[in-house]
């Protein structure tokens, strides 16, 4: 279908982000990296939260299934195994709800291996709720929540994701569409789980976390020597935190999925698969 | 005497379970009906654990008090259980390891040396149970041929020469009562009824697991958690036969969102859980309710608050079952009161979910899931199987509009699934318009709680009433829910002048049916809680106060002697 364009993915909802939120950028770039790949609305599944990000699930036009906070993560594994046919599978989080109330999900879907994308909205900052810190925020940052400086050390995203055997790990900064683009549609394209970090500052709640610093501050690693595919170079790059930041691809590894694992899934896809008429005799066997 | 009442007890790791389960089929197989109660502590090793298998000709519905045959493989057992064995009872036990601190005059002792045996046999005391079991089936004069099968098949796959141990064990057992203690053979033969046969020995968790299989369910997710983790063994092990996928995951959040993704994808999905873990599934519920994504999920109740009696069982989440989750929705809640009903339940369970829309709670408890009892195979070939709105893509393909949400006089609206053409959709936590978009619109907003609630119209008319048993125009009348039926159906053979109700869909509650159907002044409740949960909801709900109840909350089921003495 060569005149698909982002607008395919465009619902009559206006997008009620802040202006200049960094949401808008990464909303062009999920549309555009799924044009890129050819994927109609219809062949791809999203799943959200609740956040500002998840307020989106009402701007982008696909099978949406708008869970609640924290909980992106179990349905989209879910919606994979019950449909490995649909093109691309996206989960889309927040730094709150995903490093917050529902990272332990996070940390079972990396070893899982299940073949979808976690797309997380990292602010350093709860936005939703008006400005709290977050299990990014760093430590010291002032928030409404942490009047006198947040005394917990931030979370590291592509750290944990590493250390939790994810296969593919990434991050990219909103302010940067065109890799973000391209990040997004190597993370559809990998076979397993990848997990992609997106640097969206928070206009209105975080004065720190700026654009202007993030700009100043991020490299991409496909502009230097770096080559994602040495595990321990990845949690070297992951801790690069203090002068500069990278974006780009920490690691990905090519290794059996969740899927591999289940014969009967080799073939048809559970949804197609036939239920009436079902014979008990073997299961009923051990009880005679 | 016209039945048999067994009892094994001794600590865990001693194969308690697996020498229960034989003397149960060894009488099922002979044409008896049988029914077993397991009690056991939460640990793995020690502990007091026992297995009661009660045998009847005719009908066996729950467990009864009198044991005849008592096998004691430890102290505890003699301690804790002798007082339950009737005048003329038989206590089984080995004095080389159980020393007697007294005995009771009424009751004989068949001092077996087990463990000498044992030893001749396979060099440990590995085999003692077996040869217990030999001697207990003796006193019944069992065909022993029947019993050397059950071995077979009980260990089949295991080494050849452990089986014959095992054969080699239970007939010495068997032989020691043939041959010295044939004076205290009882009254009663487990002699061979003609005409039954096609029975299988299943708990109620097997059953639930066999019905979601009858059901074409294909995507199952659990956390281990007693008593439901059974369920998550059988279908794990029937996975690749059945072409299911069942997955274990982190929590029971994780758990109940799995579900409702793969409902979302379109398969038949259902979870299983107790009480803690249904409470941390509580704020999904409601996303399954308001984004009328179908789903099944099974509370097995055991005895709470929190950890509570984590391996006993109780009644004491039916107005929580009703009530959980914030907000206020519709849902399904079905309380079977046995296999054949959590079989036939589950099966419902599915089409209800499919066609309504909604969550759907079969809400049971340990009493029913862990105890296994004969009933007849599971004919599964004209399962009926009803997707409700679940569009085809030529249906969707011919609708102009397609609204997910759409308002409709049933309060039912097509549905579609991800890969499907013309039928994108969003499932909304947030309330949302008839395409899924979310909404803070006054107006939408009721329409779409008026639309989610007037299922209930159609809902009331399908589903079945509480079924009576017993003489229809007794004057008495005793009213129950769930797995409390067991006892009370058993109870009720020795009762005259008595029907029983049995409320089965307990909600929507049949209001209708109650208020025609009782005599408060006539009518006892008789449920596991500690608080009169339906007498409390019959009052809400029709205004009736049934002042009688029988109640129990201290784990254990209620025996039907307790229940005659009630009603006398």
């Amino acid at each position: 279908m060569s005149d698909l364009n982002i607008k395919n993915f465009e619902t009559k909802i206006c997008p009620t982000w802040c202006p200049g939120c960094g949401n808008y950028s990464i909303w062009v770039a999920v549309r555009q990296a799924l044009v890129n790949l050819n994927i109609k609305p219809h062949e791809v599944a999203f799943t959200f939260d609740i956040g500002c990000n998840s307020n989106g699930a009402n701007f982008l036009h696909g099978y949406i299934c708008h869970a609640l906070h924290g909980r992106a993560l179990p349905p989209a594994e879910a919606i994979r195994l019950a449909n490995h046919k649909l093109k691309a599978i996206i989960a889309f989080g927040g730094d709150g709800g995903g490093f917050g109330i529902g990272i332990g999900h996070f940390i079972h879907a990396c070893r899982r291996n299940i073949d979808i994308l976690y797309l997380t909205h990292d602010n350093q900052i709860y936005g939703l709720t008006a400005g709290q810190t977050s299990p990014t925020s760093e430590k010291g940052f002032k928030t409404k929540s942490t009047p006198f400086g947040n005394p917990e050390e931030p979370i590291n995203p592509p750290a944990l994701a590493l250390s939790s055997e994810a296969t593919w790990v990434a991050r990219g900064f909103a302010g940067e569409i065109q890799h973000l683009t391209s990040l997004i549609e190597q993370g559809i394209k990998h076979p397993g789980f990848a997990h992609l970090d997106v640097f969206q500052p928070c206009v209105t709640f975080n004065k720190i976390n700026t654009f202007e610093w993030f700009r100043s501050i991020v490299y991409k690693l496909e502009e230097t020597d770096y080559l994602p595919n040495d595990k321990k170079k990845a949690w070297e790059k992951a801790w690069e935190l203090n002068e500069k930041l990278p974006i780009g691809i920490f690691y990905e590894e090519k290794k059996e999925t969740y899927k591999d694992h289940l014969p009967q899934l080799q073939n048809e896809a559970l949804v197609e698969k036939k239920l009436s008429d079902v014979n008990l005799t073997k299961a009923m066997a051990e009880f005679k | 005497m016209q039945y048999i009442n067994f009892k094994i007890g001794g600590q865990a790791g001693y194969g308690i379970m697996v020498t229960g389960k034989m003397f149960a089929k060894t009488c099922m197989r002979q044409g008896w009906s049988v029914f077993c109660y397991t009690e056991y502590p939460s640990l793995i090793h020690g502990g007091h654990n026992t297995y009661q298998v009660y045998a009847n000709k005719e009908s066996a519905h729950s467990q009864k008090a009198d044991i005849q045959t008592l096998i004691a493989l430890d102290e505890v057992t003699i301690k804790e259980n002798t007082r339950e064995l009737i005048h003329g009872g038989i206590i089984i036990y080995d004095s080389s390891h159980v020393t007697l601190k007294e005995k009771r005059g009424d009751v004989e002792y068949i001092d077996l040396p087990m463990i000498e045996i044992s030893k001749e046999i396979c060099g440990s005391e590995l085999m003692k149970d077996t040869i217990a079991l030999g001697a207990a089936l003796a006193l019944y004069q069992a065909h022993f041929p029947v019993l050397e099968q059950v071995i077979k098949n009980t260990f089949h796959g295991k080494a050849e020469e452990m089986i014959k141990q095992n054969i080699e064990a239970a007939k010495r057992g068997y032989e020691y009562v043939t041959q010295k203690d044939n004076s205290k053979f009882f009254d009663i033969k487990l002699n061979k009824i003609e005409g039954v046969n096609n029975r299988i020995l299943i708990t109620g968790n097997e059953a639930i697991g066999l019905g979601a299989l009858a059901a074409g369910c294909k995507f199952y997710a659990a956390y281990p958690m007693t008593p439901a983790t059974a369920i998550l063994h059988f279908l794990a092990a029937n996975e690749r036969e059945y072409d299911l996928v069942v997955k274990q995951a982190e929590d029971e959040i994780s758990v109940i969102n799995m579900a409702i993704g793969a409902s979302f994808a379109g398969v038949r999905s259902m979870c299983a859980t107790s009480g803690g873990g249904f409470a941390l599934m509580n704020e999904t519920l409601g996303f399954a309710a308001i984004s009328e994504i179908p789903l099944v999920i099974v509370e097995a109740q055991r005895t709470g608050p929190a950890t509570g009696l984590p391996t006993w069982s109780g009644q004491a989440e039916l107005l929580y079952a009703i009530h959980a989750s914030h907000g206020e929705f519709l849902r399904v809640v079905i309380a079977p009161g046995d296999v054949k009903e959590s079989y036939e339940a589950t099966i419902h369970a599915f089409n209800l979910a499919d066609k309504y829309q909604l969550p759907v709670i079969l809400l049971t408890d340990k009493y029913n899931v862990e105890s296994p009892c004969s009933v007849e195979e599971f004919d599964a070939e004209n399962v009926k199987i009803d997707r409700g709105m679940l569009m085809t893509q030529k249906e969707l393909d011919s609708i102009k509009d397609f609204k997910r949400y759409e308002i409709t006089k049933t309060g039912i609206s097509p549905r579609s699934i991800p890969g499907q053409r013309n039928g994108i959709y969003q499932a909304n936590s947030d309330e949302h318009d008839e395409y899924g978009y979310s909404t803070e619109n006054a107006d939408m907003r009721n329409k779409m709680m008026e639309k989610r609630y007037i299922k209930l119209e159609a809902l009331k008319k399908e589903l079945p009433e509480p079924k009576i048993y017993g003489n229809k125009n007794a004057n008495k009348t005793i009213l129950c829910w769930g797995s409390t039926k067991l006892t009370v159906l058993e109870a009720l053979k020795e009762l005259d002048d008595v029907r029983v109700i049995h409320i089965q869909y307990i909600f929507p509650f049949p209001s209708e049916f109650i208020k025609k159907s009782i005599d408060p002044k006539s009518t006892i409740i008789i449920e596991g809680n500690q608080t009169a949960q339906l007498q409390q909801l019959i009052r809400q709900q029709t205004g009736i106060y049934i002042k009688k109840t029988l109640l129990k909350y201290d784990g254990r089921p209620f025996y039907p002697e307790e229940i005659i003495k009630a009603l006398k």
